[in-house]
């Protein structure tokens, strides 16, 4: 067997996994290459799934969003995607550049499970669920039950992350990170707001702030009961209060990239800014 | 160590990697193996964007491309863009600007405002500056290389 294959069907690819333990994934490149490239990594051999076909690009199926694990972040920046998934859309175009963009791949963040992960709080505002597969069959997991703590999944190493389910926006969203420049910045902090004008609920990720991936429920929880859905506005002191909340969600750490203390502040602004945008 | 031999279509000629490291990035191999040293080896992370080619027409880092998965694409250089031993337009427009200082970063640029420019003939300032964000440049402060850039636009438009 080649040390090096490219199934074109997942298929052929969960069967080579399942028949060889040390068969490494390798999606996009983005995060894998760095460890290679910096001999954090050796493979032994690899599995290049860019060929795999079940895996890529995305289709809506009625209310929702089936996106293939090989989505690419530049396919989520499109403005057909962009609008059955507002904030995805703009997380995916704030990360790295152009070439990463074209690149690096929605399963590729999940299953990396970097804290600083952009598309990570969308997912979790959104609630999405990932979609696992093996030779043994299917299961599906929300981010937080999939993700557990930095960089470590419950996925098994026969396991394949196969696609992401996300409901079509149904009211505004938002999302916002902040870095030291716009460009090629992994996020010191960073939130994703969603609202949802039909089911009158708010949903709030946080990223860069916690090992593991969380919603900041009380914030989510006052603002769902503050928000007047007929008009889509909220009395004084709903926005600021939001962002408190979402701030007491935070776990920072002071890290090369920023402090908690920062961090934990950057959430309280964002959070605001993220709601007062949403709202009319 | 894992090995294997591979064959790489690169500027419309294959290629033999013979025994190749499996883990090596497509950007050792081309400037080591294939002779190809035109894309740039500066932060093997792909922040810097001198390494930028176009693999299957995708402006893509080469240092994040494991080269033994690259099998069956079409990869193109710096190197392959103009005919034998021309300049092309933008390589033209970079000496007409003075968009060239210590030149390090110059072919990752090169190749990153070919696949710009085939995408979008006039592109806006704000959107030639997102198109090259991933294309770091040390020593122009980009003023020049903005200026290239439009020369060329014009110059596509006029001819």
């Amino acid at each position: 067997m080649s040390n090096v294959v490219v199934p074109t069907t997942l298929d052929e690819a969960l069967a080579l996994l399942a028949a060889d333990p040390q068969l490494s994934p390798l999606a996009g490149g983005t995060d894998f290459m760095v460890e290679v490239n910096h001999g954090a990594r050796r493979p032994v051999r690899v599995l290049a799934l860019r060929a795999v076909a079940e895996l890529r690009g995305w289709r809506r199926d009625g209310d929702v969003l089936v996106i293939g694990a090989g989505c690419t972040y530049v396919s989520m920046a499109d403005p057909a995607f962009a609008v059955a998934a507002p904030a995805l859309a703009q997380a995916a175009r704030t990360i790295g550049s152009p070439q990463i963009r074209n690149m690096g791949t929605i399963g590729g963040n999940l299953a990396t499970a970097s804290p600083a992960g952009d598309t990570l709080p969308v997912l979790m505002a959104l609630g999405a669920r990932v979609e696992v597969a093996s030779t043994e069959g299917t299961r599906t997991l929300a981010v937080d039950e999939l993700i557990t703590g930095v960089k470590r999944t419950v996925l098994h190493p026969a396991e394949l992350i196969t696609s992401v389910r996300i409901p079509v926006a149904r009211g505004p969203q938002e999302f916002c990170k902040i870095g030291t420049r716009n460009a090629m910045v992994i996020s010191a902090a960073g939130i994703a707001v969603v609202l949802d004008r039909e089911a009158h609920t708010v949903g709030c990720g946080l990223g860069s702030v916690t090992a593991a991936p969380v919603r900041a429920t009380d914030a989510e929880t006052f603002a769902a009961e503050a928000i007047d859905w007929s008009t889509l506005r909220a009395g004084a002191g709903t926005t600021e209060r939001f962002g408190t909340l979402a701030a007491d969600a935070a776990t920072p750490i002071d890290d090369h990239r920023s402090t908690a203390a920062y961090r934990r502040h950057a959430i309280g602004v964002m959070a605001r800014r993220a709601l007062e945008r949403c709202l009319s | 160590m894992s090995t294997q031999s591979y064959r790489l279509r690169v500027n419309g000629a294959d290629h033999e990697v013979a025994e190749g490291w499996i883990g090596e990035s497509l950007l050792d191999v081309l400037r080591d193996r294939l002779g190809l040293p035109g894309a740039k080896n500066a932060c093997e992370e792909g922040e810097c964007g001198s390494c930028s080619v176009l693999v299957d027409g995708v402006l893509s880092c080469a240092c994040l491309v494991l080269a033994a998965a690259a099998i069956g694409t079409e990869i193109t250089t710096v190197e392959g863009l103009g005919a034998e031993g021309a300049l092309t337009d933008v390589q033209q427009a970079f000496i007409d600007a003075g968009a060239v200082q210590c030149g390090f970063c110059t072919p990752g640029l090169i190749v990153a405002i070919h696949d710009l420019l085939d995408q979008d003939a006039s592109p806006e300032r704000l959107v030639v500056e997102e198109a090259l964000s991933g294309n770091l440049c040390r020593c122009t402060g980009y003023g020049r290389i903005l200026e290239a850039v439009d020369l060329v636009a014009a110059r596509r438009s006029a001819s």
